[in-house]
């Protein structure tokens, strides 16, 4: 088994472990990073979701093989980009109720900013629905996508 | 009055050298008015507040935080009391302990239940602080003055912090009936400072149940029987203990545990498991038979748990009748993180870390399966990724600490979201067959609800309820809150193998869908306004009405739906709070889709004005959820629903606009988790009836909704 390298919020890691382990198993059980969450692993709740080259992609489904070669942000890598007014906004806005499901909301956030920098709501809905939160922190989501984007526009 | 104790007094204290000098109050919280269903899961907790010598003030919150703001918004009473500096002020979740009392958060109690006693041990501790400066200074207490941690001598530059006079204030006997500030001084209650948990949550920082992380821990999962309380017959670990990174396989009561280095390897090595289940009494059950037996119950027949006037005279009587039956279906809580918990023994200790509702219950449980005393068992409740009651069971921390037993290791317990959706505890599926009277100038004179459902508590205790009567279950139908004459509730007692459990505002979710549906039918039987023969209904003084009417007006009730729009009104009581809902809908290719919600809710006192629109919104997402398509259903004695690709919850998409409007006073207070959930449902079903003539009485609406 050659081992796997990944580069996780511009650091590089050697990791031995199982091509196919999903990129969420070794973002939490390998390097620890334990922002990215799991809940359904089946790409249905959009919690696990991460940044590989400003794409946001599932981590639950996408093996580590998969993501050999790219550039991984996660979670605790966003504030080091241009794209921390999102968390901004989401304090701001009051966003987090439990809390669990937003980073996986913050990072499908920043790949639509990181494509399109002034979504209308329609684009933000169509994004953003695909977030499951089951607290109802939804029409939050929304101001606080619309107002960073403004932020980050500036 | 609750007793205020200084704690650093007490004998049982002086254990804890940490704590000496400090001032330690210990604070018992109220059990609430009102509380509804009682259960294992209902808290008496108490609080604490300490102030060291060298340290901040430091707030021990003995309540989970499950998204609900309650670290926040309890300390919030406190510190206002106390007037320190909410800035420094240390919250900690609390370890479990005797000196907390009986820990655990349902209910929609923490906050009411804090109100009082928290803000007289905030008061109490401040004049004892302002005594020991006092002392100091030679001087009256009225010349001193608390401020933002420090205690002022009026008139001059001086000032003590409150760590500097904790240790002369330890020594003063706690004052009883300070008085409390009055609405006008309050300068933290009734504003939105900003949740303690905002950045961490944020920023991914916050550790939830499944992030905390030990040195030497192992991984599990747990194979549990596909049939309802089926058991393991035997099984064969060989080919799970070859799968890489397996590192143990041990039955537990609940099925066959498989521990490894990491999650990802548990889950493959639990596929590569072999066992044959027993699957027990319920592989004949499925959904069709429990409907039918819940349709079989006959009212002469059912507990007779409200019964004013002669309902069944005035029936024959009445020159008008009406009858409706509503049924609901199973629900599941899935929370979006999943059942979870670490536990670790060692000798006769026992230590659990995990998202935990019932504190005090998984303390009981972890020393029956670790086989410890209770008092060598400490629990640390983490943040929870949503609860909704879920979490007030307790099954996922017995798994682990057998696990824990049976392996020696320290374990990480964790739960696929399969594995949750099969393995959870249900709302109650419900029927509800209504009956209603009304005289000749269409005033409601008579009321029946005879409700069949499961019982949460006597499936948990089948010996609990002998004549079936179980009060909880009928909560939000025997508390009506109109004025009838003739009024009976009845319930049949209707258990059967399908888990169940408290959600969110527990059986207010079906009595409230019952109760607020038929009033809408009684009103057009009987050509009348629903908000105004609601209102003829409501007594003068509920605060009920005073909700309902501020409803209309900010609606503009009764007025005309744009068009191709419906509107619905509903009204329930719960928890001690009071709400009203306007929906407005429309149908979109068949389909109902929700525009507009408003949200008019009496607490009381409101302590965090967000906080509270927070949790209403969220309840009426978590509502509007549990309407449109979500339902759990049984065959062969399965869950037949497995991930968020066959249980469909609510997507942003489809979020209504939600105009919360909370009316600040200074009535008793009330809760505010669950309230908002009630009224949404049939406040909808009344719009789609406004707006399309016909009445959804069985749900989810998707699939009964002829569109």
């Amino acid at each position: 088994m050659a081992p796997i390298t990944l580069k996780v919020n511009g650091k590089t890691h050697q990791l031995a472990v199982d091509p196919e382990t999903p990129l969420l198993w070794v973002l939490r059980d390998h390097l620890h990073l334990t922002g990215t969450k799991y809940s359904c692993g089946i790409s249905e709740c959009g919690a696990c979701t991460v940044m590989m080259d400003n794409q946001a992609i599932r981590s639950c489904v996408t093996t580590a093989q998969e993501a050999q070669g790219h550039d991984i942000v996660t979670i605790e890598g966003l504030e080091l980009t241009d794209l921390k007014p999102l968390q901004d906004a989401w304090i701001s806005e009051e966003v987090s109720q439990c809390g669990y499901c937003q980073p996986g909301q913050l990072m499908t956030a920043a790949a639509l900013l990181r494509h399109n920098p002034a979504p209308t709501t329609e684009e933000i809905d169509a994004e953003m629905s695909d977030v499951l939160c089951r607290c109802g922190t939804y029409l939050r989501i929304r101001t606080a996508v619309a107002k960073a984007a403004k932020e980050v526009r500036s | 009055m609750s007793p205020l104790v200084n704690l650093s007094r007490r004998d049982f204290l002086k254990a804890g050298a940490a704590f000496s000098g400090a001032l330690i109050l210990g604070f018992k919280l109220e059990e609430a008015q009102g509380a509804g269903p009682d259960s294992e899961a209902i808290f008496n907790p108490n609080a604490w507040l300490e102030i060291s010598p060298d340290g901040p003030v430091i707030i021990h919150v003995p309540w989970t935080e499950l998204g609900q703001g309650v670290l926040t918004a309890m300390s919030m009473i406190l510190a206002e009391e106390l007037e320190a500096d909410w800035e420094k002020v240390e919250i900690r979740k609390a370890w479990n302990d005797p000196r907390f009392g009986r820990m655990g958060t349902g209910g929609s109690r923490s906050i009411r239940t804090s109100w009082d006693p928290v803000r007289q041990a905030g008061a109490a501790a401040r004049v004892m602080l302002e005594q020991a400066a006092a002392a100091r200074w030679g001087v009256s207490s009225r010349e001193v003055v608390a401020r933002q941690s420090y205690i002022h001598w009026r008139g001059t530059d001086l000032k003590l912090s409150f760590a500097e006079l904790a240790k002369e204030a330890a020594r003063l006997d706690v004052p009883r009936d300070v008085p409390l500030k009055t609405r006008a001084q309050r300068k933290l209650v009734g504003t939105s400072v900003q949740r303690i948990d905002a950045v961490d949550k944020a920023t991914g920082r916050a550790l939830f149940g499944c992030d905390h992380r030990f040195e030497g821990m192992v991984r599990a999962v747990v194979a549990r029987c596909p049939v309802l309380g089926g058991k393991v017959a035997s099984f064969d670990a060989r080919q799970a203990l070859k799968s890489p990174g397996v590192v143990g396989v041990h039955e537990i009561s609940n099925g066959v545990a498989v521990l490894a280095n990491t999650t990802w390897e548990a889950i493959k090595g639990r596929e590569a498991l072999s066992i044959t289940w027993d699957e027990g009494d319920a592989a004949d059950l499925d959904s069709a038979g429990i409907s039918a037996l819940l349709q079989s119950k006959e009212a002469d027949e059912a507990a007779v748990m409200r019964r004013d006037g002669d309902f069944a005279r005035e029936l024959k009587a009445a020159p008008t009748s009406v009858q409706a039956v509503y049924e609901l279906p199973y629900l599941s809580h899935s929370p979006m993180e999943p059942m979870n918990c670490t536990a670790w023994i060692e000798g006769d200790h026992c230590e659990v870390w995990g998202p935990i509702q019932s504190v005090s219950w998984a303390e009981g449980v972890a020393a029956e399966a670790a086989g410890v005393p209770s008092e060598n068992v400490r629990i640390q409740p983490t943040y929870s990724g949503g609860g909704f009651g879920r979490r007030l069971m307790v099954d996922y921390v017995r798994e682990v600490v057998e696990i824990a037993k049976a392996s020696g290791s320290k374990v990480q317990l964790f739960w696929t979201r399969e594995d949750n959706t099969r393995h959870g505890f249900y709302r109650p599926a419900s029927r509800h067959a209504m009956k209603g009277t009304l005289d000749s100038k269409g005033r409601v004179t008579g009321w029946s609800h005879h409700l069949a459902c499961p019982s949460i508590s006597g499936q948990l205790s089948p010996d609990r309820f002998p004549d079936g009567r179980d009060e909880g279950a009928v909560d939000g139908a025997i508390n009506l809150s109109y004025a009838i004459d003739h009024v009976d509730v009845l319930y049949s007692m209707t258990n059967t193998a399908v888990p169940t459990g408290w959600l969110r505002s527990v059986y207010n979710t079906q009595n409230a869908m019952a109760n607020e549906c038929f009033v809408d039918e009684l009103a057009v039987a009987a050509g009348r306004d629903p908000v105004a023969l609601r209102r003829e209904m409501l007594p003068a003084d509920s605060r009920l009405l005073t909700t309902l009417n501020r409803a209309a007006r900010e609606w503009g009730w009764p007025g005309q739906p744009p068009a191709g729009r419906g509107w619905g009104v509903a009204c329930h009581a719960s928890f001690g709070s009071y709400v009203t809902n306007m929906a407005e809908v429309s149908v979109q290719s068949g389909r109902v889709r929700v525009h507009k919600v408003l949200c008019v809710v009496d607490c009381g006192p409101v302590v965090h004005p967000d906080g509270v629109r927070s949790q209403m919104e969220g309840g009426t997402a978590y509502a509007l959820s549990g309407l449109l398509r979500e339902e759990i259903t049984v065959e062969n004695g399965r869950v037949q629903q497995s991930n968020f690709d066959d249980y469909l919850p609510l997507r942003l998409d489809e979020m209504p606009e939600v105009e919360v409007i909370a009316l600040d006073s200074e009535l008793p207070i009330g809760g505010i988790g669950e309230p908002g959930y009630p009224a949404v449902g049939p406040a909808v079903l009344n719009a789609v009836y406004n707006l399309t003539g016909q009445r959804v009485r069985k749900l989810p609406l998707a699939g009964n909704f002829k569109g």
